[in-house]
């Protein structure tokens, strides 16, 4: 036992707190199943202390939710970091597998995938990126829930340390929402799902700890879409039936988590019985079984003599079955193995890990970078197409075709075409618009002013479509909390998030937390990604491309670029690599005030397209909207690189046809908002005149859609 | 009302799509789950998209094998009525060798997700003979679908190609996108019809298809 504890992780001062909880030695099963529990992917140890400081508005279930007229809007965002870096292909698909059954425990169909992904650029990035889009497009493509929307992203600071984080949306009326809460004694676990291998064992604490470069394979699990849809099918029709009481999904350290978590909700304790499990290999010990991370199982607490009725449903659907334990009164978890007990002790002690919170202060960094200077001796020609045509800026259509995007014929408005993307509510005149952001360079200059930017820019992308945000998750990807730099870039980041929710009066529903994410001592960009869901009437949605010729081009919000807010700017890291200044700080007035102008003017028709001005500035907004309408374009963007590719906040380009721009001018001044009139649409063979030059259509076009392509035959 | 059946092998995944689109075009639609065995009381089959049986071994090849499919063999055989494959439907047509020719890997080796336009080559079928428009933008997605036959001159001459890409996504041969089988009461196609039903996802371009089979067997 000496060393165990901490060749699997746990702290002295854990050992020492855990033979206090039991007063007693653990034995070695004791010690695998606390290392697991306790670990920080599973404890939340250096976050849960500043996770109370979210906006909530459900507390401890699988996933939360919004409502949308009758319907609960599931949803719930998910890393799969560290097993991406190991295996891309089976990193991905299973971090779609798990979030798919986070939001199917809550009772939802899920109807929508959306991922943020952040790779290096170095070789081994490009196959790690191939990797994982096709692990998502093999699971998710598989199991018949499109992948509406996503963004990518490609820094060296990721080189060597993925981000991979996938959501789902799910959608269930409100009385089909199920819990995850034990609410009585005697009642049944049953296992559904896949056999139970040694795949993904200890998945928890490998999430926990920096990748060593060396063989981490073993800890990866494997996934079966087909499974996974018929898990999908056989829980909905499970859920349904009057005996079923709660469900939830076997993730990190798989059957110990899920039914310990479950009876501890509900004050409760349990019994697991492991010659019960169903295995898929022989000899595996209790521990294994235990905590074996295998995919594609559910767990549900069912009434005495409802398990024959699920056994049906399982059978029907290639599942296995098993009734693996029950809840019993009192507070502990016993273990047994044909009527051996084999540890019995408090849940309370094994699900509450301890809080490893410290406040820390501003590092030094800080105050460096923000005094550092973007200088650079380059003509605008040659920056111009350097910026326009690097992987971060150009369409990302290489990436989303791979995606079935449309499979269950409620995709409204399809990847690339707008700020956010629009899923449909069948019955209803309703959709459900949809997206995800995150932006390290912001968060590292300033993680509390950039972690609030980063929710109005979400916010900003389902206000452009005309959506109204009513939540968000987010999925915090930071690197060791053990330093203290880090743990202050999450500690603002979460105080920035929290502001900006308020702000915006938005719950976060759930999220995630990703430590430990940097290798060869270099931690990534602090990379906090937002998921927001809104509401959007499907007769009056908008996107972002160009569509009339002679249209005029609005630019309205902060007309005016502050040259000195615009730190994190992108073309500054691709033009030379730097990450400096100071950015542009949200105010949240003209932000709500400019949201009630947009909502307005597409609700009386009187614009044509809408799009938020972000990555690449003013220039790359335009570009974005042209190529994708096809048009092309006349005005002046300026004469500086800042000018053209600087980035502030708050900053909307709009078109609106020319008979109707003293209307837009009209509701603008009455709201007391600042526009200018930027140009023109042309047609595509008049190409681009920018003010400082002129392109041809069909040279950007093919920079624009084809770079990916090249990039990766490169 | 005409009843229309969709086949659900575990594993399909456009289904309730099917459903939807089936019903837009004024169809009596039921599920037929892939162990039943009596599909005579249907006037149209739709075999939908999906992963039948995870897709394991080659698209198709382990869902010809399933009580249904031996049924639906004899449906065709007796003319009882039309069958409708669409995606992974048309591979398990083609496997069950109720359609002739193959799907193979796309060239791009990879899954392409998108709208693409096709052209109605046979406009005398009782899947085309109504369809007004001379070509139709319906959505792709796949990644087994690039058609390949070795005797592509036996369907051009007895004019069983119901369809032809524009743009070819995948490599067909002949820019296939859909073709029938000699007795012209089974066509197989990659692009989804079920998905572009309606107005609101797209033009509607799918119905059209979907119309056609309903007003060829109300006319019967």
């Amino acid at each position: 036992m000496n060393n165990l504890y901490l060749e699997l992780g746990l702290k002295d001062f854990e050992y020492e707190k855990i033979k206090k909880d039991l007063n007693r030695e653990p034995n070695e099963l004791e010690v695998y199943m606390y290392s697991a529990q306790w670990s920080e992917h599973c404890g939340y140890k250096h976050s849960k202390e500043l996770l109370k400081k979210l906006p909530k508005n459900i507390e401890n279930e699988n996933a939360g939710y919004v409502m949308i007229d009758d319907y609960a809007v599931v949803f719930k965002v998910e890393s799969h970091n560290h097993p991406s870096a190991v295996e891309p292909y089976q990193g991905a698909a299973t971090g779609i597998g798990g979030i798919v059954r986070d939001v199917l425990a809550m009772g939802a169909r899920p109807v929508a995938l959306l991922d943020s992904l952040r790779f290096g650029i170095n070789i081994k990035s490009k196959n790690i990126f191939e990797g994982v889009v096709s692990g998502i497009s093999g699971y998710g493509n598989s199991i018949g829930v499109p992948t509406v929307a996503g963004e990518t992203y490609f820094d060296e600071s990721y080189n060597t340390n993925p981000l991979v984080n996938v959501m789902c949306v799910g959608l269930a009326k409100k009385d089909e929402l199920a819990s995850s809460k034990a609410n009585n004694a005697e009642k049944l676990y049953v296992y559904v799902g896949s056999k139970t291998g040694r795949d993904g064992i200890h998945g928890a604490s490998f999430a926990s700890k920096e990748l060593s470069g060396k063989d981490d394979r073993p800890s990866v699990q494997v996934g079966d879409p087909f499974s996974e849809k018929n898990l999908i099918e056989a829980t909905l029709e499970i859920l349904k039936l009057k005996g079923v009481l709660a469900c939830q999904d076997m993730g990190a350290a798989g059957i110990l988590s899920s039914s310990s978590e479950m009876s501890f909700k509900g004050n409760l304790g349990c019994e697991l019985y492991m010659d019960k499990v169903p295995l898929r290999e022989e000899n595996m010990k209790p521990w294994e079984i235990l905590l074996s991370e295998s995919q594609e199982r559910m767990l549900f607490l069912v009434e005495p003599g409802e398990e024959k009725e699920i056994e049906k449903i399982a059978k029907k659907y290639f599942l296995d079955y098993a009734v693996i334990g029950k809840t019993i009164e009192g507070e502990n978890i016993r273990i047994l193995k044909e009527g051996k007990v084999l540890s019995e002790m408090p849940i309370s002690s094994l699900v509450d890990a301890p809080s490893m919170y410290r406040p820390t202060e501003e590092p030094l960094y800080i105050k460096e970078i923000k005094n550092k200077k973007f200088e650079l001796d380059i003509d605008l020609k040659t920056a111009f197409y350097k910026i326009i045509s690097n992987i971060n800026i150009v369409n990302k259509s290489w990436i989303f075709e791979q995606y079935d995007y449309k499979v269950g014929t409620n995709t409204l408005i399809t990847p690339g075409k707008a700020d956010a993307s629009v899923v449909w509510i069948k019955d209803t005149n309703k959709g459900i618009a949809i997206t995800i952001d995150g932006n390290g360079l912001y968060s590292y200059i300033d993680p509390y002013e950039g972690s609030k930017n980063i929710v109005f820019e979400a916010a900003r992308n389902l206000v452009s479509v005309g959506a109204k945000p009513l939540g968000i998750t987010d999925n915090m990807n930071f690197g060791n909390p053990e330093d203290d730099m880090v743990m202050w870039q999450f500690e603002k980041s979460i105080e920035g998030l929290s502001e900006a929710c308020k702000n915006l009066n938005i719950p976060v529903t759930g999220g995630n937390v990703s430590f430990y994410n940097e290798s060869e001592n270099m931690a990534i960009l602090p990379t906090p990604v937002i998921g927001m869901v809104g509401e959007i009437a499907i007769d009056k949605m908008m996107d972002m491309t160009f569509k009339n010729v002679t249209d005029k081009v609005y630019l309205i919000g902060k007309v005016e670029l502050n040259k000195k807010k615009i730190g994190g700017s992108i073309y500054q890291r691709i033009l030379s690599n730097f990450i400096g200044g100071e950015i542009d700080k949200v105010d949240p007035e003209l932000e709500l005030k400019l949201y009630e102008a947009i909502w307005d003017l597409i609700e009386n028709e009187v614009v044509n397209s809408v799009h938020d001005v972000f990555k690449g500035g003013l220039t790359v907004a335009v570009l974005e909207s042209a190529l994708n309408g096809g048009k092309g374009f006349k005005g002046n963007l300026g004469n500086s690189l800042e000018e053209l590719f600087g980035e502030n906040q708050s900053r909307f380009i709009l078109t609106v046809p020319a008979e109707k721009t003293k209307v837009l001018e009209d509701i603008l001044k009455s709201k007391n908002i600042a526009f200018k009139n930027i140009g023109e649409v042309m047609p595509d063979d008049y190409g681009f005149d920018l003010g400082f030059d002129k392109f041809d259509f069909d040279e950007l076009k093919d920079i624009y859609f084809n770079s990916i392509q090249k990039y990766m035959e490169e | 009302m005409i009843k229309a059946g969709i086949i659900v092998f575990p594993g399909t995944n456009c289904d309730r799509d099917a459903e939807f689109a089936l019903k837009m075009a004024g169809f009596n639609v039921e599920y037929i789950w892939h162990d039943f065995e009596n599909v005579k009381k249907y006037e149209l089959l739709f075999i939908p998209g999906g992963f039948s049986y995870g897709d394991y071994l080659r698209a198709g090849a382990l869902a010809k094998f399933s009580p249904i499919m031996k049924e639906v063999e004899k449906y065709v055989e007796e003319d009882r009525g039309l069958v409708l494959g669409i995606c992974n439907g048309f591979q398990i047509l083609t496997e069950a060798e109720l359609l002739k020719g193959a799907l193979t890997k796309n060239k791009s080796l990879k899954f392409i997700c998108r709208d693409v336009d096709v052209k109605v080559i046979n406009k005398k079928t009782p899947f085309s003979k109504y369809i007004k428009k001379e070509v139709l933008t319906i959505p792709i997605a796949h990644a087994e679908g690039n058609y390949y036959i070795e005797n592509y001159d036996y369907l051009k001459e007895r004019n069983l190609i119901a369809f032809e890409y524009l743009n070819n996504p995948n490599g067909s041969i002949g820019n296939i996108a859909g073709i029938y089988n000699e007795k012209f009461n089974v066509l197989g196609m990659m692009p989804h019809p079920e998905r572009n039903s309606v107005k609101t996802l797209g033009n509607g371009d799918g119905l059209h298809i979907l119309m056609s089979i309903r007003r060829s067997l109300e006319n019967e």
